[in-house]
């Protein structure tokens, strides 16, 4: 009897070390489909970049100031669609961050429950609005608007992107800045009311201080997604890289240029087709600069409150 | 005690009231920037409907994209959006959860897995269009499979792995160890362990996270655009090899066109659009509701 | 070694030799002195009830404290001790649901009046809380913040100064006031703490549980500090540890499941209650 059953023991742990050992390749080789992930990216970029800074030096690229690759005379110095990106985030950061940050405050500090249960929802659904609608709003709805002060204003104008991109932003900003603001343990409030101040002067000189690291990497984390939008700034911003700092003005983003040169017929192998991937490089290496700036910010800096 | 006598050592010059004002004004201020997010929202929902409501109708479904704005409808971008999503979601789902199985279960903390970690940070703030490029240059060209679903399904699949990984981490790093503790105890493999009884019991946190994901896939338009775009598309796939377009794709489109009756074609678009992730957040939402109302 | 370090390692060792042998507190007051001290009670409270919701944490309490004297509250936990302390600078105002009803005076004035804002009470009535809570700010940032904010007219630098020395805090930090609070031990953090309620000039100072968090020689630091202030404030505390009161206190109230069982002189309470409840509570029998 006991011979069977310890054979029945001895074979099942044959055929499951088997499969233990078949499922544990098996998930870890879908772990690594992220690092293939990010060296595909790496990989992809740099190799078709290539083409484009053999015909294109680093410098011109880097310091250029005329974008106009598809016509003759070519030139490909980036720093048009540079700024043009930079004036929309900069636009957009200029609205986000204080309403973002206002809103935090008040969800933190000052709202009922009741209050929460309502704002918080909300800014979870406009950050679930795909950014496309975004781009419909600014030209439909926003450029309308901004037409009705001065007729002037052309149809495509970075003003409308910018507004656009700082609302869909703006629920990034609110809800990681709330966080940030959570976080400060309630002791710190008490101290400071016990000491005879208002709500306010201990919301704003003892709570924001001791979560700032949280709220400047909540800002660097939405200029970086402010960055890489596409869709919205596509459509409302226009296609026509200048440098240029007047918000009324159409320019064309680096995200907007990439997608032109994808859906347009660019014939590939040519440097305007490689210049895609210049953009894109760059692009990418920004955004993964902020992400990497915002990452450390919180290790380095977090406060501890004990 | 009221301000009128002073409310603390004479040293004190404490200005209560004008303190008290100021703290007044700041919260109110605070209080009408969120509440405008509140309108801006509202502004924005009334403009698309109000544009768009008019174009819904069952031919806006039934019909193919068309030159004529009353003939237009948007059954080929409503089939694309659904083959795509199909076949993001097989390739997706699978290899999001073993991630993240691998990494809360069997990982051991070196080196490498750390890596892994980073990585998956990383990729979550890639913006979407760099995925596009990535899904045009290697599963377009290189692999050569060409503008199709499956390009396009596996672009945004790189694109949702990373959210599909963190949600359901957090899923199973939710479960509670005594699951697992009991489970060993009684002689289980740690196979058995964590897909007889890990997995089933992270599974609605799994979920939730993955419709989420999906929901985001859903209005992801700039890397489908750049996989897909090759080839003007204005009929519904039939295979996964087939060309496509899909529900932001032309929405994009419509909205380009000059004609004013394009817009509120788009916005009926957007209309439809945000029916379909509404529906999808919401049952979400109910899995989150259901399991916490379990759970306590 | 330092010589903080040795002023420290010095000042352990005279508390060492100060520390009574006996826990049995001497009898300081007399009957006479009594109904004086409570007649002339400047801070009291009369039919206090406090409910959170539907839960009554404090059931009906008529309590003075007497002025320049320090009075413990003990009892059990739970027993609503820190819910009645924190009634008196209206903190329980920030705790959701919490209703405080009776009355409430300091000096003749209703601390709940409609007409008196929260800040201005607090501006008399400062509290010490149980877990250090400095500012993650500079040492000196820490006592100088809520002067600055309430429009100190004198020397800044001078109120840190006194501040620190009143809680005698001054030698171990006054070569390092620009430093992070976070970087003191607890001890001297919780000083810091008193240092930095000293320096808003209150006239009661309430303090609830201040030791529980500390090790036995911050403890004795800040018991003595106790009795040197305690001439020129009023000073309530709540505390779980027995001998602390009866070391330190003149008065003590013993709490028990919000109601107040019993107020008298602390040698009275420990050595000769009226109260079986008292008895037991106090020879250990519970709680």
């Amino acid at each position: 009897m006991t011979e069977v059953v310890a054979a029945t023991f001895r074979q099942k742990t044959k055929k499951s070390k088997l499969i233990e050992e078949g499922v544990r390749c098996g998930i870890f080789l879908c772990a690594l489909a992220s690092v293939l992930t990010t060296f595909g990216i790496i990989l992809v970029l740099a190799k078709e970049a290539i083409p484009f800074f053999r015909e294109v030096s680093l410098v011109d690229f880097l310091f250029g100031t005329k974008w106009n690759a598809l016509i003759l005379p070519r030139s490909f110095g980036v720093l048009p669609l540079l700024m043009g990106t930079m004036l929309i985030v900069i636009g957009a950061g200029l609205i986000a961050l204080p309403v973002g940050l206002a809103s935090a405050i008040y969800l933190s500090e000052f709202a009922s429950q009741r209050v929460r249960k309502t704002v918080k929802p909300v800014l979870e659904i406009l950050a679930g609005i795909p950014t496309v609608v975004y781009g419909y709003f600014a030209l439909t709805g926003i450029t309308p608007i901004l037409k009705s002060f001065n007729d002037e204003i052309p149809v495509f104008n970075a003003l409308s992107a910018s507004i656009v991109v700082a609302v869909m932003i703006l629920p990034m900003v609110a809800s990681l800045c709330d966080d940030a603001l959570k976080a400060v343990p309630r002791s710190l409030r008490d101290g400071g009311y016990a000491l005879g101040s208002t709500k306010t002067e201990v919301s704003l000189k003892i709570v924001v201080p001791a979560a700032l690291s949280g709220i400047v990497a909540s800002f660097v984390l939405a200029f970086s997604r402010a960055i890489g939008e596409t869709m919205a700034v596509t459509l409302a911003a226009g296609g026509t890289p200048k440098m240029t700092l007047n918000p009324l003005e159409s320019i064309q983003t680096m995200t907007a240029y990439i997608v032109q040169v994808a859906t347009g017929d660019i014939e590939h192998g040519s440097i305007s087709y490689h210049s895609l991937y210049a953009v894109g490089g760059l692009l990418f290496l920004i955004t993964l600069a902020a992400n990497l700036l915002s990452y450390k910010i919180l290790k380095k800096y977090r406060e501890e409150y004990e | 005690m009221t301000s009128s006598e002073h409310s603390s050592a004479p040293e004190f010059n404490s200005r209560l009231e004008r303190r008290r004002a100021f703290s007044t004004i700041f919260k109110n201020s605070c209080a009408i920037l969120s509440w405008l997010c509140i309108g801006v929202l509202g502004f924005l929902l009334v403009h698309i409907f109000s544009s768009g409501w008019e174009w819904i109708s069952f031919d806006f479904i039934k019909n193919a994209p068309s030159r004529m704005p009353h003939k237009a409808g948007l059954f080929s971008a409503l089939m694309g959006t659904i083959w795509i999503i199909v076949t993001t979601a097989a390739i997706a789902i699978p290899v999001g959860v073993s991630s993240a199985l691998y990494l809360e279960e069997y990982a051991k903390k070196n080196r490498l897995n750390s890596f892994i970690e980073i990585n998956i940070s990383n990729l979550a703030g890639v913006p979407s269009i760099v995925y596009g490029i990535l899904g045009l240059t290697l599963f377009v060209r290189f692999m050569k499979l060409g503008p199709s679903v499956l390009s396009g399904a596996l672009t945004l699949s790189l694109l949702i792995l990373p959210v599909i990984i963190i949600a359901s981490r957090e899923a199973i790093k939710a479960v509670p160890n005594s699951i697992r503790l009991s489970a060993f105890a009684l002689g289980a493999t740690q196979f058995q362990t964590v897909f007889h009884h890990v997995l089933p019991a992270a599974m609605p946190g799994i979920m939730t996270g993955v419709i989420l994901a999906l929901s985001r896939a859903i209005g992801e338009t700039a890397p489908i655009l750049m996989v897909g775009a090759v080839a003007y598309v204005s009929r519904a796939p039939h295979g996964i090899m087939d060309g496509f377009t899909a529900l932001p794709i032309q929405i994009y489109n419509w909205a380009r066109e000059a004609k004013v009756e394009f817009e509120g074609l788009a916005a009926g678009g957007i209309i439809v659009l945000l029916l379909v992730l509404f529906m999808m957040n919401s049952v979400a939402i109910l899995i989150r509701n259901k399991t916490q109302k379990a759970q306590s | 070694m330092t010589p903080v370090d040795e002023a420290k390692k010095t000042s352990e060792k005279e508390l060492m030799n100060k520390r009574p042998k006996s826990t049995k507190p001497e009898s300081k007051i007399s009957s006479g002195d009594k109904e004086n001290d409570l007649r002339n009670a400047e801070l009291k409270g009369e039919g206090v009830v406090i409910s959170y919701g539907s839960d009554q944490a404090v059931k009906g309490v008529d309590i003075a404290f007497p002025s320049n004297k320090i009075t413990a509250v003990i009892g059990p936990s739970g027993c609503g001790k820190s819910t009645l302390l924190r009634a008196f600078n209206r903190m329980n105002d920030f705790i959701l649901g919490a209703k405080v009803e009776g009355s409430l005076m300091y000096k003749d004035m209703d601390l709940y009046d409609k007409n008196i804002d929260p800040v201005e009470v607090r501006l008399r009535i400062g509290m010490v809380f149980q877990k250090p809570n400095p500012f993650p700010k500079t040492i000196f940032k820490n006592i100088a913040w809520a002067p600055q904010i309430n429009g100190y007219t004198g020397d800044i630098a001078e109120l840190v100064e006194t501040s620190l020395k009143r809680a005698a805090l001054w030698n171990e930090v006054s070569d390092r006031l620009h430093d992070s609070a976070l970087g003191l031990s607890g001890g001297q953090q919780q000083r810091l703490c008193i240092a930095r309620s000293l320096a808003m000039k209150p006239e009661v100072l309430l303090m609830d549980e201040p030791c529980s968090a500390l090790d036995p020689v911050s403890t004795s630091h800040i018991e003595d500090l106790m009795l040197e202030l305690k001439e020129q404030y009023t000073i309530v505390i709540v505390t779980h540890n027995m001998q602390q009161a009866a070391r330190v206190s003149d008065y003590t109230a013993f709490m028990d499941s919000g109601n107040l069982v019993e107020f008298d002189e602390t040698s009275t309470i420990f050595t000769n209650p009226k109260e079986q409840r008292t008895e037991d509570y106090v020879s250990g029998r519970f709680g």
